[in-house]
């Protein structure tokens, strides 16, 4: 391969860097009317009246919207494929507010200060009710977070709103409690996780105009352009085929911007009035009126055999969507579907339980999607079941863990929101991740701790799956156009936000055509322009649009021999072509001949296909992710010396991009395992909503990082390759987790792990010894 | 009221608010390669140099930049590319949008102390945060870029 698994360059870096127009606030108009959205004081309340009667008199204000100017056509701002497995539980403006930061109303005029000063003239009585805060206490809560009656679930995913449910699950494979009884080893253990903000650093923005045709054009930093169409032309009773979404560079999505933000509020305000628009959040905004990852508790049994093998996994999880649904059930689904088969020798298997509502900023999409907080709770007990055991749990894990060639029943069971899909793992080099992550750490030479007198170093580890798009459900397609001259233009629905896919894709349509990638132009995410794609999310661009693009430039290909017979006066099969030269017997053509006679000359045609891919599986890159740590003996400070991850993402399209967005996601991780944390006060205020007091790893936390890829090839995915975009969040917590109790003998089992919390685990541990 | 500022060597009169940041200014004038992103001096996406040295333009009241020289990105193309021929060479490229900042922040490093130690680098770009490449890339690319003599 010439381009594929080469360290290709990004080919947009550096535009980007030397600071060329790219993202969406970079292109709205200048004299756009500002939306700002007066946000909630309240976690749960009804507005029953609204004076604006000052706001409206001030110079320069257009409209102030509020809920009685939007028709109550309840939707679900989750990015998500159609129909979505997110309840309808959202209104444009409600007349009720659910959260300190919901929606009350908004402003429409020239200025961020008109704006400002109308949103202080302002009154809003409201009803106040008691919120729910502790999710613990939500399901049939006497509070009723969504008492209205239009909200409705698109099919059956176990909406029960009067109880607080936003969605519920329940599976079991065997019999759980008999296998749990008949097993020698048992540990039964509850897991938390936090709440973690997605901190991208472009926050969510917006801006629209009409055109000359009098279409509505919309600019959005999102991740799933076609659903935002969607979305919009369902809430707003506006006709698709007046809409077009554009995507620009995007600062980073993290799953944050696979839903709707300002959209709909802009939307309206430029169909309405004709005048162009924009919205963007402030970084107060991000935090408090955005989503976070859902909290969950995770109760975990096991059971184990006299031999030491792993017999069952018992399950049951409770989820914090917030105060909306977005991706409620399927972000739970993922904490069992891409956690739970990495254990596949198991007789039984159970994983249920809901997902509620509370008042709370709500919960969305975030890289690893549920399978990080499994990870962290199936990946901490199966170390503490090694504990009782007395077995090394690299010995375990080896013995117990999937393979290749293997399968797990559950692939059949769980889909993302539906059934899913059964699938043999035809790649999984989870062994050799093993091994090869245990030499790269010196495992032997440290392990369980090693004491150096301030210090303990200690190492933990973790193994971990995701997926490759969800299957059968996510689409992308691909068209690709030979322009005179001799290059391409490749359009693709597929999102770029930061990830490289532009790259990745261009390399993979520069492969098959046997040319440069400098000759392949690329055009990502314009839902008039380029083909269908589901977005960025649920690590499917490079397995799914890849694949699109494949058969898109194989097919080209086709017709351009197809041309090239024709000119020749011969059957395609005597046609040679190296990318450069056509070649027939004796007689040679150039490409760009080719392509300059074809555009300009005899019989000319433009020549272009469009291809589609759907996958009918979802192969899962595996890992296996090591820490090292240095604790302080006095006060449980704890430094990261060392995380090795070895990723099994089959072949690496691009393996210096595919390597440095697994350090970004171990470092993403690492912040969720240590440190990161969305806070509330008592009433339920969001206090963490600054970079001050929401604190991201710096560059001063992390010491080194040591990723690499083992061999392997994924015969489904376009030249071998499957997944990277999300793997490399799943291990860190609980790999950190293992590590900690691995130097000091005690467990942090609520995330993150901080040394307020392993110091009073010591304390405790240190009165019990008197 | 009036500033004159010179935003990248060029002389430049703007007619500002008594409340208006220094960003807001240079977005509003086309200065696009500025960004916002946090809103209080903690990321340093917004990064400009002011007489060379980097500051945050989102907290920096734009009267206050009255007389002085101001340096975006645009006005150092030379220098930026070589930067982000170092970031492309080791994949520190993601979403970017921290990209032309961060140059503006490298830059002022080589200018101060260009024979920094690893631990230096760290500690002058500490406020430079990003959450996409987890920052292993970006120091590999800055340490030869700080060699680069040419």
């Amino acid at each position: 391969m010439k381009v594929v698994n080469h360290k290709t360059p990004s080919i947009d870096g550096l535009g980007i860097i030397k600071g060329r127009k790219a993202y969406t606030d970079d292109y709205a108009e200048k004299d756009s009317l500002i939306v700002k959205v007066l946000r909630s004081p309240h976690a749960f309340a009804k507005i029953i009246s609204i004076d604006d009667s000052k706001a409206k008199k001030l110079d320069g204000i257009e409209m102030v919207l509020t809920h009685k100017d939007f028709k109550r056509i309840p939707f679900t701002r989750a990015g998500q494929g159609y129909p979505e497995p997110s309840p309808h539980d959202k209104f444009v403006l409600d007349e009720f507010v659910r959260y300190i930061g919901d929606e009350v109303l908004a402003v429409v005029g020239v200025s961020n200060e008109v704006c400002e000063k109308a949103l202080n003239l302002i009154d809003v009585k409201y009803e106040v009710f008691e919120p729910i805060l502790d999710y613990e206490k939500a399901k049939n809560h006497h509070t009723i977070i969504h008492p209205e009656e239009e909200i409705h679930q698109m099919f059956d995913i176990g909406f029960n709103p009067k109880a607080n449910i936003a969605a519920s699950y329940h599976m079991e494979i065997g019999d759980v409690e008999k296998s749990l009884s008949e097993c020698t080893y048992t540990i039964h253990e509850t897991f938390y996780t936090q709440a973690q903000a997605h901190v991208m650093l472009e926050p969510h923005t917006v801006n629209a105009r009409m055109d000359y045709q009098n279409r509505l054009v919309i600019y959005s930093s999102t991740q799933t352009p076609f659903h935002v169409r969607r979305i919009i032309g369902h809430a707003l009773e506006i006709p698709m085929s007046k809409i077009r979404v554009i995507k620009p560079r995007v600062g980073g999505g993290f799953g944050g911007k696979q839903a709707i933000h300002g959209e709909m509020l802009v939307a309206y305000v430029t169909f309405k009035t004709g005048k162009a628009c924009k919205m963007t959040y402030t970084r107060k905004e991000v935090f408090e009126s955005s989503y976070t990852r859902h909290p969950m508790r995770l109760e975990m049994r096991l059971g184990a055999d006299k031999n030491k093998k792993l017999k069952v996994i018992d399950c049951h999880v409770l989820s914090d969507t917030g105060a909306y649904g977005e991706h409620a059930l399927t972000v739970y689904m993922v904490a069992g579907s891409k956690v739970l088969p990495l254990y596949n020798k198991v007789d039984s298997v159970r994983f249920y339980g809901d997902v509620v509502y509370t008042n709370h900023t709500p919960a969305g999409a975030y890289r690893g999607y549920g399978a990080i907080q499994g990870n962290f709770a199936l990946e901490s007990a199966i170390d503490i079941l090694c504990k009782k055991m007395e077995i090394d749990p690299i010995e375990f894990r080896q013995k117990n863990m999937m393979k290749e060639n293997e399968t797990s029943p559950i692939f059949a069971i769980m889909g993302e929101g539906t059934e899913g899909t059964a699938m043999m793992m035809d790649t999984c080099k989870l062994e050799e991740c093993v091994i090869k992550g245990k030499e790269l750490i010196g495992w032997d030479n440290i392990y369980p701790y090693h004491d150096n007198g301030e210090y303990i170093e200690s190492v933990g580890m973790a193994i971990a799956m995701q997926g490759s798009g969800i299957p059968l459900i996510d689409m992308g397609s691909a068209s690709i156009k030979l322009n005179d001259d001799g290059f391409y233009n490749l359009m693709v629905g597929a999102t770029e936000i930061g990830q490289g896919s532009d790259t990745v894709l261009s390399q993979i349509a520069a492969e098959v055509l046997m040319t440069d990638v400098e000759k392949v132009i690329i055009y990502s995410s314009d839902t008039d322009l380029t083909p269908f794609d589901v977005g960025a999310y649920a690590s499917s661009t490079t397995f799914v649009s890849g694949n699109a693009v494949y058969k898109a430039a194989k097919e080209l290909k086709n017709e351009m021999l197809k041309e090239a017979a024709r000119i020749f006066n011969t059957d395609i099969s005597n046609i040679d072509f190296d990318g450069q030269i056509f070649t027939y017997n004796e007689k040679e053509m150039s490409l760009k001949d080719f392509s300059n006679q074809i555009t300009y000359s005899h019989e000319q045609k433009q020549l272009q296909v469009t291809s589609s891919y759907v996958g009918p599986k979802s192969p899962p890159p595996f890992m296996a992710g090591f820490v090292k740590i240095a604790v302080d003996k006095d006060t449980f400070e704890i430094r990261v010396l060392d995380y090795v991850s070895v990723v099994d993402c089959g072949t690496t399209i691009n393996p210096m991009l595919a390597k440095r967005q697994v350090d970004g996601a171990i470092v993403q991780g690492l912040g969720m395992a240590m440190f990161e944390e969305v806070k509330y006060s008592k009433n339920g205020r969001l206090i963490s909503n600054d970079l001050l007091n929401y604190k991201i790893p710096t560059r001063l936390d992390i010491e080194n990082l040591n990723t690499v890829f083992v061999d392997s090839y994924e015969e489904s995915g376009p030249f071998g390759a499957k997944s990277v975009g999300e793997i490399g969040i799943d291990t860190p917590p609980a790999a950190l987790a293992n590590a900690v109790e691995n130097a000091l003998g005690v467990r942090v089992k609520s995330l993150p792990i901080t040394p307020e919390k392993i110091m009073k685990l010591m304390k405790e541990k240190s009165n019990e010894k008197k | 009221m009036k500033i004159k500022v010179k935003v990248n060597q060029v002389d430049k009169v703007f007619d500002v608010q008594a409340h208006e940041y220094l960003l807001d200014v240079l977005r509003k004038n086309d200065y696009v390669s500025v960004r916002r992103a946090c809103d209080n001096t903690s990321c340093g996406v917004c990064t400009i140099l002011l007489d060379d040295k980097p500051v945050p333009s989102c907290s920096l009241l734009a009267i206050k930049a009255d007389g002085h020289h101001v340096t975006t990105v645009e006005g150092i193309q030379a220098e930026a590319e070589k930067i982000g021929h170092y970031f492309g060479q080791e994949g520190a490229d993601q979403c970017g949008y921290c990209n032309p900042s961060m140059a503006l922040t490298v830059y002022a490093l080589k200018l101060e102390n260009p024979k920094a130690t690893d631990q230096e680098i760290k500690e002058y770009l500490v406020g430079n945060l990003c959450r996409c490449t987890g920052y292993v890339a970006q120091h590999e690319a800055i340490r030869k870029y700080l060699g680069d003599q040419s």
